[in-house]
């Protein structure tokens, strides 16, 4: 589902960072560990197309998204990848709903009210659909998020240091959605965290170097 | 369902005072340049539409303006009155078409009595809405305005004052009749009352009946001008006389003949409204430059608040890109809010131009009777829609590129 083969970044003016290759199946979960500074983000970034690399291969659901053009990328991302930030980046002006709606209006996948429902209803968040952004707590704000991450059912789902800002209760309340989430939707979930407390719930790991 | 109308809308009611401020700013000045050019428009419209078929005004000498005002507006007091011998003379000169005689100096409850004849209502193509013409002296016919505002009436009996104020002091003669009333024109003919050249006469010569024995001697030779008198009567007079022109040498030729060689002048009215435009555009480009000013500050206010709006705003634009948004389209979204602001301040400005029109006619006495409407939309209106259009384009296009430029890594890796 997920494979690299000998990518390198390098940031302008700095040395280039070797990741080392790995694959992940379909379904399986990954943890990428590492001190900050130590490439974690920018590897889920080029995993993502968010970035785009330098060099090797990126694999992902059987596309090389290194040959892709950037708006074929664009496409790409929004069809088969969902992201869990670590500020829970929702669009402010819009409600909840508007916010999970945005995710199949911008990937141009039909929009579904009935998906929305089904979606906030698993993560327990039915009752605040018409809320606006700005009157959500910060737990529920990560919810959302990690619902508009799901909505448009991705193979992959990306998660930068989604419990970092989180305090023991809401962190293990959240891997838990997440990882259930995922496995519900049968989507691969990568997480890049320095965070140890998920290090007992995702086997997979890969520790990046510092 | 979302879209980008939707998104649009969305972003800015989540800032409605800025979006407010900016759509009532770009609104007024809109709204300036809707009234002037609605305005100059029927105005222009009019000007035309009561110069019709007139080449040339003669009168007595004075300001060529004010014959003009007095003879094809009747909005100014006439120049004075010249000898209808010498009016006679001028109509049999070659160059010389057709004319038409005016004698005025009096008025009902404001609205102007002409001493004419039927050329004169034909001119403008009046219509009877009820009665007959006019005929004798002492019968008279009433525009559409006079009759509406005036509540004048087929057979009612009305005495008229001199001048044309309302307070003027009223003849004690035999009242006038009514025999008809016109179809609305919306000319100036709606404001005037017609009669024979004759009544305004007998009006004014009343006193000197005394002393002159009324001699009812049988016209023979019938003046060309005003048919109920001899021709070369050398005591009646008339304010003034209306030229058609036989050629187009006439309009060299005539008035220079009839200002060096007469006790007469004679004044254009294409000339003359010109002037006029001349004289009233200058308070129009006053007002067309504020206008303008306050656009200009409107489009600074839009961009500045786009422009500022980026930098909170380059989260959400990362994480529409993270969704699958492609930069032409955040590039799209960020122009569609620049258009939607300047098209709604625009259709505001539409919407109170006209409205401030409306209420002019509807306050303004005088505003209803010069036949000015709200309800008239001029395809520079579209002009307009279509000028708000690129300023929301030029206003959001930097601010669009700013967006399409986004680093999403950068901004969310932070």
């Amino acid at each position: 589902m997920v494979e690299i083969k000998s990518v390198e970044y390098a940031y302008p003016g700095a040395k280039a960072i070797q990741f080392t290759d790995f694959k992940l199946a379909g379904g399986e979960h990954c943890l990428l560990l590492g001190e900050s500074g130590s490439g974690k983000t920018t590897l889920l970034h080029l995993l993502g197309g968010l970035l785009r690399s330098q060099q090797g291969t990126i694999r992902i659901h059987d596309t090389d998204i290194t040959q892709l053009s950037e708006s074929a990328l664009d496409h790409f991302r929004g069809k088969h990848l969902g992201f869990v930030f670590q500020r829970n980046h929702l669009l402010q002006a819009l409600s909840v709903r508007q916010n999970l709606l945005m995710a199949p209006f911008l990937a141009e996948l039909p929009q579904s009210e009935e998906r929305v429902n089904e979606v906030l209803d698993r993560l327990g968040l039915l009752n605040r659909k018409s809320a606006q952004v700005r009157e959500l707590s910060q737990g529920q704000a990560q919810r959302v998020a990690i619902a508009r991450a799901v909505v448009n059912k991705p193979d992959v789902i990306f998660a930068d240091e989604p419990t970092s800002a989180l305090d023991d209760k809401n962190c293990e309340r959240v891997s838990d959605l997440l990882l259930s989430v995922a496995s519900e939707q049968k989507a691969t979930l990568v997480v890049a965290t320095h965070d140890q407390r998920l290090k007992a719930k995702i086997t997979r790991q890969m520790v990046l170097p510092a | 369902m979302m879209n980008l109308i939707t998104l649009v809308w969305s972003y800015l009611k989540a800032k409605p005072l800025n979006t407010f401020l900016n759509v009532l700013l770009l609104g007024l000045g809109i709204a300036v340049i809707t009234v002037l050019l609605v305005f100059n428009q029927q105005f222009q419209e009019k000007i035309k539409d009561n110069v019709r078929g007139i080449d040339l005004v003669v009168g007595a000498k004075g300001s060529p303006l004010q014959l003009i005002l007095c003879s094809i507006f009747h909005v100014d007091f006439p120049t004075g009155n010249i000898k209808l011998n010498e009016a006679e003379q001028l109509a049999k000169n070659r160059l010389v078409k057709s004319v038409i005689p005016l004698a005025l100096g009096d008025s009902y409850q404001g609205y102007r009595i002409v001493g004419t004849n039927r050329a004169y209502t034909d001119l403008y193509e009046a219509d009877l809405q009820e009665g007959k013409w006019w005929e004798k002296d002492m019968e008279v016919v009433a525009g559409a305005n006079v009759a509406a505002f005036a509540r004048v009436k087929v057979g009612d009996r009305l005495v008229s004052q001199h001048g044309l104020g309302a307070d003027g002091h009223a003849h004690d003669q035999e009242p006038m009749v009514c025999t008809g009333v016109l179809k609305k024109t919306n000319s100036v003919i709606d404001n005037l009352l017609f009669t024979n050249v004759g009544t305004v006469w007998a009006v004014h010569e009343e006193h000197e009946e005394d002393e002159h024995e009324h001699d009812e001697q049988p016209v023979q030779h019938p003046s060309p001008i005003v048919p109920t008198v001899n021709a070369g009567d050398s005591v009646k007079e008339i304010t003034s006389l209306l030229v058609e022109f036989r050629n187009p040498m006439a309009a060299i030729q005539l008035p220079r003949y009839i200002n060096a060689q007469t006790n007469m002048q004679a004044a254009s009215p294409a000339f003359e409204t010109a002037r006029l435009f001349s004289i009233l555009g200058v308070g129009a480009d006053v007002l067309m430059g504020f206008a303008y000013v306050l656009i200009f500050i409107s489009a600074l206010s839009i961009f500045l608040a786009l422009y500022n709006s980026l930098k909170e705003r380059q989260y959400d634009l990362a994480i529409m890109r993270s969704m699958g948004a492609s930069r032409s389209r955040l590039f799209v979204t960020m122009l569609a809010e620049g258009i939607a602001m300047t098209l709604m301040g625009s259709v505001l400005g539409l919407a109170m131009g006209h409205g401030v029109l409306f209420l002019f006619t509807w306050w303004v006495k005088e505003g209803s009777q010069t036949g000015f409407t709200a309800y008239v939309f001029y395809t520079s209106e579209l002009w307009i829609l279509a000028g708000s259009l690129l300023l929301g384009i030029v206003c959001s296009l930097v601010p669009a590129v700013q967006a399409y430029r986004t680093d999403i890594h950068k901004v969310l890796a932070g």
